[in-house]
């Protein structure tokens, strides 16, 4: 067992517009595309977020070896109960799915 | 061909002197900038001011408009003041007459608004003109009505209008990112995709290559596509870094919504001209059957008060979580006994910095600190309620024992007082679209002429 962080070059998540986050994992090589590509599912993607499966978009795209995860934000940016203005911390939590 | 010059991502966040010089050398069309953008949250909107310090401001923008007059062409903005609500273009307008003054040098300024009168949206939702996107929240005529303000994000059309008026400089209220480099491109009939394309990668500035924060970056528009090229010593753009910029802030990164149509991307080839130029073409432009604007708009969302502590005590850092727990279940409860609200009418929460304020019940790591920062954050009808909830939990934050068996800690409080008032708060209301008969039904635009 390996954790994301630690198999790609960088994850970045940030708000996309008020309602929605995504989240970038550029794995830095092709093998390294491969692996999260392959290894990592959309459910446990969803799981970190507590958010059901079907409401993530994936994009896997080999011409960048990025993979990238759009939802709803958890929370809507600046809400009440909002925790992270610019969605950014989340990176760190998906960078800990280990694989 | 039409070169657009863009000096930075936003105005406020500074850009290479030398590189905008460069770019002036090289005899730009225009010269565009944006000003702000959602993503500092929904209390810039809901007053309706800037983000930025006036100062910085200023002194970039004076920058700008003395680079403007040496390339002699036109000098736009969007999405002025943060928010692009009426009253921030008025202050990007006060500014901008501030510094006609200074330079001493006599200007023709056309100023679009896009601020919309909450009002008339509302009837324009009844009416069913206006359409939910994906994730919109639930809204009524009423919500509506209640936002503070609310803009509608202009397009390519509203700012070409504000070019045909031979402006020298434009201040334009909310416009998509993209629209103030795109029209210009559009107008001249340029390729429709590469202009949209080009205009998304050059929106955040030279953040679509290395050496991302020295901002200046020039965009090539022709007929087949567009070529982007930094100008900073050391900042270079691959197809790599140029391609990569679709992923930024986009839900989707081959498609991107405009008033009017859309962009697709799927086809781009992307290919470097040299080590620092990038060449695009094959990004398609897909025109709708309607003509929509997204709006957004902010309203109140009650008061806020924050009160924060310090844990330093091992027992109590050991036991944050259940500490915490029970001054929030037992405040409440004073709080609508002393102060007669209903549980609905306020908020109390205290989140654990150094524990679980990130993400709260979603935090997956366990290990125990040395030290955990307390904020109790509390939302009210009134600023003298929250006020009030702030002080009633005040002794809790300061004294609160795990068990009535312990002696009475005491806790470090960073100020006296330890209550801090934020006023009003906001909260975004709406992530919907309005059809428009004509594109410049919902916008203002108005020529300024300073001697």
């Amino acid at each position: 067992m390996t954790d994301l962080r630690s198999l790609v070059s960088k994850i970045r998540s940030k708000n996309a517009g008020p309602f929605w986050l995504t989240i970038d994992i550029f794995c830095g090589t092709a093998e390294a595309f491969d692996q999260v590509s392959g290894g990592l599912s959309t459910s446990r993607v969803a799981a970190v977020f507590g958010a059901e499966e079907q409401s993530l978009k994936r994009f896997d795209i080999p011409d960048l070896n990025v993979v990238k995860f759009s939802l709803p934000r958890p929370t809507v940016q600046g809400a009440i109960d909002d925790r992270d203005m610019h969605g950014a911390s989340w990176a760190a939590l998906i960078g800990e799915i280990a694989l | 061909m039409v070169r657009v010059l863009v000096p930075s991502g936003a105005l406020g966040l500074n850009y290479d002197k030398q590189a905008l010089q460069r770019g002036i050398a090289a005899k730009p069309d225009i010269i565009a900038i944006d000003g702000g953008s959602t993503d500092s949250g929904p209390s810039y909107l809901g007053r309706g001011v800037s983000k930025y310090a006036r100062a910085s401001t200023k002194l970039e923008w004076a920058g700008l408009m003395a680079a403007r007059a040496e390339a002699n062409v036109p000098l736009v903005i969007g999405t002025a003041g943060t928010c692009g609500a009426d009253s921030a273009v008025d202050w990007m307008l006060d500014i901008t007459r501030e510094i006609t003054a200074e330079q001493a040098r006599p200007l023709k300024i056309a100023v679009l608004r896009s601020s919309q009168n909450p009002d008339d949206i509302a009837q324009a939702f009844e009416a069913g003109q206006i359409m939910p996107l994906a994730n919109a929240p639930e809204v009524t005529s009423e919500d509506i009505r209640a936002c503070s303000n609310i803009v509608a994000l202009a397009g390519a059309e509203q700012i070409a209008a504000a070019l045909e008026t031979g402006a020298d400089i434009i201040i334009a209220g909310r416009t998509t990112d993209t629209a103030i480099i795109a029209a210009l491109p559009l107008m001249r009939e340029c390729h429709a995709g590469g202009a949209w394309h080009g205009a998304k990668i050059g929106e955040c500035g030279a953040l679509c290559a290395t050496n991302p924060q020295s901002g200046v970056i020039m965009i090539d528009f022709d007929a087949t596509g567009f070529t982007v090229t930094p100008l900073a010593d050391g900042a270079h753009a691959s197809p790599h870094t140029v391609s990569a910029h679709m992923l930024y802030e986009n839900s989707d990164p081959f498609i991107l919504y405009e008033p009017g149509g859309h962009l697709d991307v799927t086809a781009a080839k992307y290919s470097a001209v040299d080590g620092t130029s990038v060449r695009v073409e094959g990004s398609e432009w897909v025109a709708s059957d309607r003509y929509t604007v997204k709006l957004e708009g902010a309203r109140p969302a009650g008061f806020r008060t924050v009160v924060m502590a310090l844990l330093r005590d091992p027992h109590y850092v050991a036991n944050a979580a259940l500490w915490a727990k029970d001054i929030e279940g037992k405040c409440r409860a004073k709080v609508i006994e002393r102060m007669a609200l209903d549980a609905e009418d306020f908020t109390l929460e205290l989140r654990l910095i150094g524990h679980s304020a990130s993400f709260g019940a979603l935090e997956t790591q366990t290990a125990t600190p040395f030290e955990i920062g307390v904020i109790g954050i509390i939302t009210a009808p009134s600023e003298a309620q929250a006020a009030e909830i702030g002080k009633l939990l005040n002794p809790y934050l300061l004294h609160h024992p795990l068990t009535q068996e312990e002696e009475q800690p005491t806790f470090a409080f960073l100020f006296s007082p330890p209550e801090m008032h934020q006023g009003q708060v906001y909260e975004f209301a709406l992530n919907h679209v309005l059809h428009l008969n004509d594109p410049m039904e919902a916008f203002g635009l108005e020529v300024i002429d300073i001697d």
